[in-house]
């Protein structure tokens, strides 16, 4: 196997842990645009997902996809009422009292989880086998062909509400001004309230198609939730294409450190490039100075 | 004359009460350290509730010499502040006489000082070499070495005469552990480590390193960690068209693991004890006996697969008892016994103690398996 055949695989393994990084990444955008506040819980939304198909699956023997569609259900329930219970009551708490208090729900919500399905990791049959797809030199799983088509189709739609519904671009009115937006007759506390619903929905999206892959247990959010973040990080905190870029970033700059360089140091390469980028471009490498994008 | 024979009477009566409370003496107080929650409860938790249960039958078949057993546990929890706490408290207030555990090699180096000055003897349930070496007068250990283990992998790739090998180890205490032995070992064996490799305990991809191995020119490759990393690692190798032997570490000798892996589980082998294969065993082999007892018991109290974790507090609670039968309750006689130990067929292996070897097994305390049709199946 020479190098080139190995740095097609490295870079399409990257490609398919970014593209994870990325559906995690922009469910923290999604947040941060309509509160300005960084929702540390985003991670539990994923390992919420990934854990309630289990449930659905093992212990009530549903089908798979109704399995699917109850357990982002479920986490978009969890997502409305950790707003509802932990942010909506915090009336003019400042941004950082919030993000203290989002830290403080997902070591909640992951303690709940501990208690309830246990601390083993639990494993989903793939969605469609397990026979790997020869590309060129390269192999993936058809789970990862599922990764990009739901990251795809998200990024898809997530920009076409944004750009071309009321509620997307009232939405975005809250995340340039929430003051103003008030003003013109927004609410602006549903379209917060509405900003967890999608971003937990995306998050236990995210959760339950890598379950297959990367199998699941109650503390998989902690670092998942991580990278996501620093994908959005590196995309400017935008809910678009900035965070996927961000997210396959990452994922490539991982797997490259780690084949080429030493496994032992792949985070850090990772994080000491993240660094770099944000001393040279503090606003992520997609975002255009002071705008704010949606 | 009257008051002679009431004195007797009297004399008669306090011996006869004498005797009786003879009868029924202080039970023998045995302490024990498990981190029962927190990150090491995997191994706390069957190791409190199989000791708790050794006792509790040895107590129902009429105790140790008349007298019964009486154990008291605490959690530590996984910290070694808390274990020497826990120490302190079974020594100084509880008086045990002997200690079983603790679970994990950082609780047990934390909680060794503390034990060698009160000189109470101490039989830990953790894997790490250093605990028995250098030998200390006082503490002996249960469960097997990580290098009985590599010990068992590089016998098997001497006798396949494969030399060029591929490690791939987790980045905690006992992914450490086992790439330092795997080094250690592998001149005495011939074997060549020609790509090392780590991956951390959390992450969900390893197949860039597998892609490395593969352009690497090993012949097999050994992966060595705990649940789940090592069935991420199989799934991506089964990705990859990895086509060379697969080795794992005992860390994964449980069908939790085949569980995770499935389909990418078929053939790979791994050393383990011989816990998970009792039933396959020959009749001949010594430990057969206990292995079936334990299994069965775990299996009818709690319901679950007894597995290596518990099986090491089994031995520990019968390699005392026995010291005990032999040399009666003081520490230092538990202690003497302890160390004269020999031949004991337990769930971890056949131990024999003695004053230049606190851990008391050699290499066939594991055997090889290799997972066949998501079981798994001795391999001769």
């Amino acid at each position: 196997m020479h190098i080139g055949q190995q740095i097609a695989q490295y870079l399409l393994s990257g490609l398919s842990t970014g593209a994870i990084y990325a559906l995690i990444g922009v469910g923290f955008a999604i947040i941060h645009n309509a509160t300005g506040i960084i929702n540390f819980a985003q991670g539990e939304f994923v390992m919420l997902g990934g854990m309630f198909t289990v449930f659905f699956l093992t212990v009530l023997n549903l089908p798979l996809l109704v399995s699917v569609i109850l357990a982002i259900a479920a986490a978009t329930i969890v997502g409305v009422a950790f707003e509802r219970l932990a942010i909506r009551p915090m009336k003019n708490a400042s941004p950082i009292s919030l993000v203290i208090i989002t830290i403080g729900g997902s070591i909640l919500i992951r303690g709940i989880a501990m208690l309830v399905w246990g601390k083993d990791t639990h494993a989903i049959e793939t969605f469609s086998g397990n026979e790997p797809i020869q590309l060129g030199e390269a192999t993936i799983l058809p789970q990862h062909l599922w990764i990009f088509a739901v990251t795809t189709v998200v990024i898809i739609c997530s920009k076409l509400y944004f750009n071309y519904t009321i509620s997307g671009k009232a939405m975005r009115a809250c995340a340039y001004n929430s003051r103003a937006a008030g003003l013109v007759g927004i609410d602006v506390r549903r379209m917060v309230l509405f900003s967890f619903a999608i971003s937990s929905a995306m998050g236990s999206m995210a959760g339950i198609i890598i379950a297959p892959l990367t199998m699941t247990s109650y503390d998989v959010g902690v670092m998942l939730g991580l990278k996501g973040f620093c994908a959005a990080i590196i995309g400017g905190m935008s809910s678009g294409l900035g965070t996927v870029f961000g997210g396959v970033i990452l994922g490539i700059l991982e797997s490259l450190g780690a084949g080429i360089f030493s496994s032992g140091y792949k985070d850090a390469i990772a994080f000491i490039i993240l660094l770099i980028i944000l001393f040279i471009r503090p606003q992520g490498l997609f975002a255009k100075g002071d705008t704010e994008r949606v | 004359m009257l008051k002679k024979s009431s004195f007797i009477l009297t004399f008669v009566v306090s011996l006869a009460i004498l005797a009786g409370s003879a009868l029924a003496a202080p039970p023998i107080k045995i302490g024990g350290l498990f981190a029962v929650t927190g990150p090491a409860s995997f191994l706390g938790e069957p190791e409190r509730n199989t000791a708790q249960m050794v006792v509790n039958e040895i107590n129902a078949a009429g105790g140790v010499k008349g007298r019964k057993l009486e154990l008291i546990a605490y959690d530590t929890q996984g910290d070694a502040t808390k274990a020497v706490q826990a120490a302190n408290r079974l020594i100084k207030e509880d008086k045990v006489v002997a200690i079983i555990g603790p679970s994990t090699t950082g609780d047990t180096m934390a909680v060794i000082p503390v034990v060698e000055k009160a000189k109470i003897p101490m039989i830990s349930c953790a894997a790490g070499s250093k605990i028995t070496e250098p030998v200390k007068k006082w503490i002996f250990k249960t469960a097997q070495n990580d290098g009985l283990a590599v010990a068992r992998i590089y016998g098997d790739l001497k006798r396949k005469n494969i030399s060029k090998v591929a490690i791939l180890t987790v980045s905690d205490g006992f992914g450490s552990s086992g790439r330092e032995q795997l080094k250690a070992q592998a001149r005495a064996y011939g074997i060549q480590i020609v790509s090392d490799d780590t991956y951390g305990p959390k992450d969900t991809d390893m197949t860039a390193q597998l892609t490395k191995i593969k352009g690497s020119g090993a012949q097999a490759v050994i992966c060595w960690g705990t649940n789940p990393g090592p069935a991420v690692v199989s799934r991506n190798a089964k990705q990859l068209g990895l086509k060379l032997p697969l080795y794992m570490s005992h860390g994964v000798s449980s069908k939790k693991f085949i569980g995770l892996a499935g389909d990418a589980a078929e053939g790979i082998l791994l050393p383990s004890g011989r816990v998970i294969v009792a039933d396959l065993l020959s009749n001949s082999d010594r430990q057969k006996k206990s292995l079936l007892a334990f299994v069965k018991d775990y299996q009818k109290h709690y319901k679950a697969e007894g597995d290596h974790f518990g099986g090491h507090a089994w031995d520990a609670i019968m390699l005392l008892k026995g010291a005990i039968e032999r040399g009666g309750d003081n520490p230092a006689a538990i202690r003497d016994q302890l160390e004269r130990t020999r031949g004991f067929a337990g769930i971890g292996g056949v131990f024999s103690y003695s004053p230049s070897d606190h851990a008391g097994l050699t290499k066939d305390a594991f055997v090889l398996v290799e997972i066949r049709k998501q079981d798994f199946a001795l391999v001769k």
